[in-house]
C-alpha cells in the first residue's frame, strides 16, 4: 500500500485488536482506524481452526465478527500485509511492500508465534505447526491429497490436544508425543491428567508421555516418520509441531530498543509500552498476572479481550477500569470429557490448602486450592458445571473460611456464597476476567 | 435492565420454576408431555439452590460486565441489541465451556445433550418470564433495581 496516516493504527485482526476497536469506538466514533493484518482473512476466532479441520465449523462459522464489521466500525482493513518496522519517535510503521502508515496512537497486537523446536528434518513436506487458519488448511489439503492414515503430534498441551481431536475426527490415526510426565502438564495435575489420557487412548489415540521427538524420518522427501530420543520410531505421514507459541515481538524489536521487550512486550496496567503511544495487547503483550502481581505472557482468549479492551479505551482517552490483572485459565474437551482449570491448581503453592473430590463413574475430579482463607485455584474434570463459582471466588479474592465446607458438595451454589459477594453475584454488575 | 431477582423468604423450594422453564423451552409446550418426554433433552434455565431450609431460585444475571460475552470463542453468547438479555446461539456454540469456566453465578450451564451452553433467555422478550409468572408464592420477581 502507499504512504497512510491514521489517528488510531492497530497491528493484529484477532480477538486483542478487535476488542480494542470495539471501546475505541465506543468513545471515539470519528477518528480513523486502520487494522492492519499479516493474514488475509476476515476477523476469525483462532481457537476454531481444530474445529474447522474436524469438519465441525464451516467456512462462515469461523467469522468471529460480522461480515459487515469494518464498515460498521468504519475501520480501514489493510489485511495480507505484515508491519516490519516501527519508528517509535516518527511515529510511523512499514509494511513489508514499503508502504507507511502513520500513527497517532499505536497498539501491537500481534499474537504468537509457534515454537519449532530443532528436530532435524523438520522442513520435510509433512511437517507443519497449527496456531492459524492457513495452518488448518494446509493440513487438511495434506491429508486429503496424501490419503494420510497416521499422524504424529508433538506436545499435549492445549493446542496439541485439539490437534489431535480434530485429526482422529479426520479418520487419521494419531500419537501423541509429549516430553513432559503427563498431558495438559500446565494446565492439569496428575490425577485429571490422568483422566483426559484415559479419554484419548479410549478414542484410540497412542499417548507417549515424557519422549522426545529427535527426527522426523523423511522418504522421498517427505515425512515418513518420527524418531523419538532411545531410537524408537513412530511410522506416520504427517507431523504436527504443537509444543507452544512465543509472543510474537518482531514489530516491537524492530523499533531499536524503544519498546521494552521481556518474553513479551513489556506493558503497564493501561496496556502501554515503554514507548509513548504506543500500546501492546493479547498473546505478544507481557502484563500483569492476577494472583502473583509479576508481568507474564499469558497466551489466554478471555485475558486477550480484556487487554485489548482496556487499550482501547486508553488509546482513545477514555476512562480505564481499575485492571487487576490476567487470571490464568483454559477451558479443554478432550473427547467429550471437558476439563477446566483456573488460577493456581495444577501445582499448589506451599502452605496451600488442597481440597478433592472423586467420582469413578462418570468420571468426576473437582479440586480447590486454598491460601489465606481465598480460593487461589480450581480444578474440575468431568463434572464441570458451575465452575465459574470458583473463578468468580478467586477474581473476587473473596475469604471463603466460613463455607470452605461447602466448596465439594452437591449443594455447593449462589446461596453458598459469603453475603456480600453474593449480593454483588446477584446484582448483575458482572466481573471482569 | 430488567432482572429476574429471588425472594429467598418467600421461596418453598417448590422447583415449578424448573419445571414452568423446561416446558416453555420444550418442543410440546404442555406439562406433562414435556415432564415426561422431553425433560432429558432440556436444560432448565432456572436453578432452585437449596442450604438447610433456604431455598433460592437461580439464574443468568445477564451481567454489565458479562465474563461469558468475552469469553466466548465462536461469537455464540451475544448481547440482544434491543433486550440487553445475554442469550446463547446453540447452532454456534461448539461446547468450549469458556462461558461455563467464567459464569460467577454459575449460571450457563452445558446442555442435556452437552454439544452447546444453556441458560436462561428470559423468555426470549416475553412480557414476563414464565418463571417469575407462575411462582406461587411471588417468591421471583422480574423488576428494575
Amino acid at each position: 500500500m502507499k504512504n497512510d496516516s491514521t489517528k488510531y493504527l492497530v497491528i493484529g485482526n484477532s480477538v486483542a485488536a478487535v476488542a480494542a476497536v470495539e471501546a475505541i469506538r465506543e468513545t471515539d466514533a470519528a477518528g480513523s482506524i486502520v487494522m492492519v493484518s499479516r493474514e488475509p482473512k476476515h476477523v476469525y476466532s483462532r481457537p476454531l481452526i481444530s474445529y474447522w479441520l474436524a469438519g465441525k465449523v464451516d467456512d462462515g462459522r469461523m467469522d468471529w465478527r460480522p461480515r459487515s464489521f469494518y464498515e460498521d466500525l468504519k475501520v480501514k482493513a489493510v489485511l495480507g500485509a505484515e508491519a516490519v518496522k516501527l519508528d517509535t519517535s516518527k511515529h510511523v510503521v512499514e509494511l513489508a511492500d514499503g508502504g507507511r502508515i502513520g500513527y497517532e496512537k499505536l497498539l501491537i497486537a500481534t499474537g504468537g508465534t509457534p515454537i519449532v523446536p530443532k528436530i532435524s528434518g523438520r522442513e520435510t513436506a509433512g511437517v507443519f505447526t497449527f496456531t492459524e487458519w492457513a495452518d488448518a488448511e494446509r493440513v487438511g489439503s495434506f491429508i486429503a491429497e496424501r490419503k494420510v492414515a497416521r499422524a504424529v503430534v508433538v506436545g499435549a498441551g492445549m493446542i496439541g490436544v485439539k490437534a489431535v481431536e480434530a485429526l482422529a475426527a479426520r479418520g487419521v490415526r494419531v500419537t501423541v508425543v509429549e516430553l513432559a510426565p503427563r498431558v495438559l502438564a500446565a494446565a492439569l495435575d496428575e490425577r485429571a491428567a490422568k483422566l483426559a489420557e484415559a479419554a484419548m487412548v479410549n478414542a484410540g489415540v497412542e499417548v507417549r508421555c515424557g519422549a522426545e521427538v529427535e527426527a522426523v524420518v523423511a522418504r522421498e522427501g517427505r515425512a515418513a516418520g518420527v524418531r523419538l530420543k532411545g531410537g524408537a520410531e513412530v511410522p506416520c505421514e504427517l507431523v504436527i509441531v504443537a509444543v507452544g507459541v512465543v509472543p510474537s515481538v518482531a514489530l516491537a524489536r524492530s523499533a531499536g530498543g524503544a519498546v521494552e521487550v521481556d518474553r513479551g512486550i513489556l506493558v503497564d496496567d493501561a496496556m502501554r509500552t515503554s514507548a509513548p503511544d504506543v500500546y501492546a495487547a493479547g498473546d505478544v503483550a507481557q502484563g500483569r498476572e492476577a494472583l502473583s502481581g509479576t508481568k507474564r505472557a499469558i497466551p489466554i482468549w478471555p485475558g486477550a479481550f480484556r487487554q485489548g479492551r482496556i487499550a482501547g479505551l486508553a488509546m482513545a482517552g477514555a476512562k480505564v477500569a481499575n485492571y487487576d490483572g490476567a487470571l490464568v485459565m483454559n477451558s479443554v474437551s478432550v473427547f467429550g470429557l471437558a476439563t477446566i482449570s483456573v488460577g493456581t491448581a495444577a501445582v499448589a503453592p506451599a502452605g496451600a490448602e488442597v481440597l478433592v473430590s472423586e467420582r469413578a463413574e462418570p468420571p468426576s475430579y473437582r479440586k480447590v486450592v486454598i491460601q489465606d482463607g481465598r480460593v487461589v485455584g480450581a480444578m474440575l474434570v468431568g463434572d464441570i458445571d458451575r465452575a465459574g463459582l470458583f473463578t468468580g471466588l478467586i477474581r473476587s479474592g473473596t475469604d471463603v473460611s466460613a463455607v470452605k465446607d461447602l466448596l465439594l458438595t452437591e449443594q455447593f451454589g449462589v446461596l453458598s456464597l459469603p453475603a456480600e459477594y453474593r449480593k454483588h453475584v446477584v446484582s448483575g454488575a458482572g466481573i471482569e476476567v | 435492565m430488567k432482572r429476574i431477582y429471588a425472594r429467598e423468604e418467600f421461596c418453598l423450594g417448590c422447583r415449578l420454576c424448573e419445571i414452568q422453564c423446561l416446558v416453555r423451552h420444550s418442543k410440546s409446550k404442555k406439562i406433562i408431555k414435556a415432564f415426561r418426554q422431553e425433560r432429558d433433552q432440556i436444560t432448565p434455565g432456572v436453578m432452585v439452590e437449596s442450604a438447610g431450609h433456604v431455598t433460592f431460585a437461580m439464574q443468568c444475571r445477564h451481567c454489565d460486565s458479562a465474563p461469558c460475552l468475552e469469553a466466548c470463542i465462536t461469537g455464540a453468547m451475544h448481547r440482544d441489541p434491543k433486550t440487553g438479555a445475554v442469550l446463547c446461539d446453540a447452532d454456534r456454540c461448539v461446547g468450549c465451556w469458556m462461558c461455563v469456566m467464567t459464569c460467577p453465578a454459575g449460571a450457563v450451564r452445558r446442555g442435556k445433550d452437552q454439544k452447546a451452553a444453556s441458560k436462561c433467555d428470559l423468555c426470549a422478550g416475553d412480557k414476563t418470564p414464565v418463571c417469575v409468572l407462575n411462582c406461587p408464592n411471588e417468591a421471583i420477581v422480574y423488576e428494575e433495581r
